[in-house]
């Protein structure tokens, strides 16, 4: 068999690109940006109470909200230690066959189950952003007359968000290859279906790396994307 | 001058580390409308704490602070108000490095004032007009030099058209040629009739322009003069051993 005959056999048959690599790919990719979605939403709101724990607690009188804060910040941390503390694939099979029992939809529970994971890591890294700028700032904030919620919008998280983007866009390429774990429960992304392949053609090598290739090519597209993004925010820092 | 009181503390205390640091031992001074008082003394006598308690940077453990007659430590009253008729400048100039000079000083009235951006923008052109840096309008900071970082968070502060003017050791992160040209600024500023707290160990600045002199150590105001008196006949013994090392 010719390399030709080879190829046309493992990927042009039955229309094996389309059904496993093509479909696969896009769930792959929804899989990833609706993990995303959710993991900084969760991460925007788990570092804001970090943040705000950390900074105001000393200055707040007792009463609900200091009492609302520390409940909140405990949950937190609560958070952030079990799913930081467990593999990302135990925590897909738990969500999977226990808290999701009655669903057999597959793409919904791989979507949370990531969004879910990847809000810790992206609450650490924006509370890192945040903590990483100078008090002074705040300070000056502050000591014009800003509140500290509109010191935090004006002033802070701009700053933060230039400070933390490389990290966030790692935390992106790590989701978007963890994703490929899903076919732990049998969800066909991008990795499960080179897998099918090789079961249907008994080809482990060529599907595979067409897989590792695709891959790849959509991390090195990503980076390229945030290092031209990362460039434009750098402009006031000449 | 009018002579009204615009702050006045009353037995100040500020305690860090749960009661092992008293930074502020019971302070009770006032500052009268157009005065200007340099506050002296060797670090960590607390004089920063003082400055930073008179618009609750740091929240006095007890005591009262009353500006423009409204005591600010109350915690029903909005402290945000209240800055903004505070301007204050820090001594490492704390200007926001990601807006240019102009939005650095338009922010704070455009957003908190309500005026519009052309006004905002005008107020802000006159003010680097006068302290020499209007070229400056469209740089950001990491571009300017110290000094003219200082004077930018100066006319920052001033674009709130602040009552009184709190100075943290302004010039003490600057590099010695730079030091003129700020404090050229500051008296500017005094002749102006503007109110000043001056935490400063720049004692020409205080003998030449200061109203008064509030001498601290260990959270305590030791000593209280006019910079004459203060300077050229110090009474207690700490005062003398502080003059003789930095004069």
């Amino acid at each position: 068999m010719t390399f030709r005959e080879r190829f046309v056999f493992v990927f042009i048959e039955d229309d094996r690109w389309k059904r496993h690599l093509l479909t696969g790919l896009g769930r792959t990719l929804l899989v990833t940006l609706g993990a995303l979605a959710i993991g900084v939403a969760i991460g925007l709101l788990i570092s804001i109470v970090r943040v705000t724990h950390d900074k105001q607690i000393g200055q707040m009188r007792r009463g609900v909200l200091r009492f609302l804060l520390r409940f909140f910040n405990r949950i937190s941390i609560i958070y952030l230690t079990v799913i930081r503390g467990t593999p990302v694939v135990v925590q897909l099979l738990i969500a999977f066959f226990v808290i999701f029992i009655s669903s057999n939809n597959k793409m919904m529970v791989a979507i949370i189950t990531f969004g879910v994971n990847s809000g810790a890591y992206v609450a650490e890294i924006i509370r890192g952003g945040i903590m990483s700028i100078d008090s002074g700032q705040f300070e000056a904030g502050r000591s014009l007359g800003f509140g500290y919620i509109r010191t935090m919008w004006f002033i802070i998280t701009p700053q933060a968000f230039k400070n933390i983007l490389p990290s966030l866009a790692n935390e992106f390429i790590v989701l978007l290859k963890e994703t490929s774990i899903a076919g732990y429960i049998g969800f066909e992304d991008l990795a499960k279906g080179g897998d099918i392949i090789r079961g249907r053609t008994f080809d482990a090598f060529l599907p595979l790396i067409a897989v590792a290739l695709v891959y790849l090519v959509l991390v090195i597209f990503f980076t390229w994307l945030t290092g031209k993004l990362e460039r434009r925010l750098r402009s006031s820092d000449n | 001058m009018t002579t009204d009181v615009i702050i006045r503390t009353e037995d100040l205390e500020k305690r860090f580390k749960g009661g092992e640091i008293h930074a502020l031992n019971g302070i009770s001074t006032q500052v009268r409308r157009g005065e200007v008082v340099v506050v002296i003394g060797p670090s960590g006598s607390g004089k920063s704490t003082f400055l930073r308690c008179l618009n609750l940077l740091e929240a006095p453990s007890s005591g009262t602070v009353t500006f423009e007659g409204v005591d600010i430590t109350d915690p029903g009253v909005n402290i945000n108000v209240h800055r903004q008729k505070m301007g204050m400048v820090f001594q490492h100039f704390n200007l926001f490095p990601h807006m240019t000079v102009l939005r650095n000083m338009t922010i704070a009235p455009v957003k908190l004032l309500a005026k519009s951006k052309e006004e905002a923008a005008g107020k802000a052109m006159a003010l680097l007009e006068r302290v020499g840096l209007a070229d400056r309008a469209d740089a950001y900071p990491s571009q300017l030099s110290g000094g003219q970082k200082q004077r930018i968070a100066i006319v920052r502060a001033l674009c709130m058209d602040p009552d009184v003017m709190l100075f943290d050791e302004p010039t003490s992160a600057l590099d010695p040629e730079m030091v003129g040209e700020v404090l050229d600024v500051m008296k500017q500023l005094v002749r102006d009739g503007m109110t000043m707290v001056v935490v400063t160990h720049e004692m020409g600045f205080a003998k030449e322009v200061g109203t008064r002199v509030l001498f601290m150590d260990y959270g305590k105001i030791v000593e209280e003069n006019s910079p004459a008196e203060l300077f050229s006949s110090p009474k207690s013994d700490r005062l003398k051993s502080f003059l003789a090392k930095v004069l």
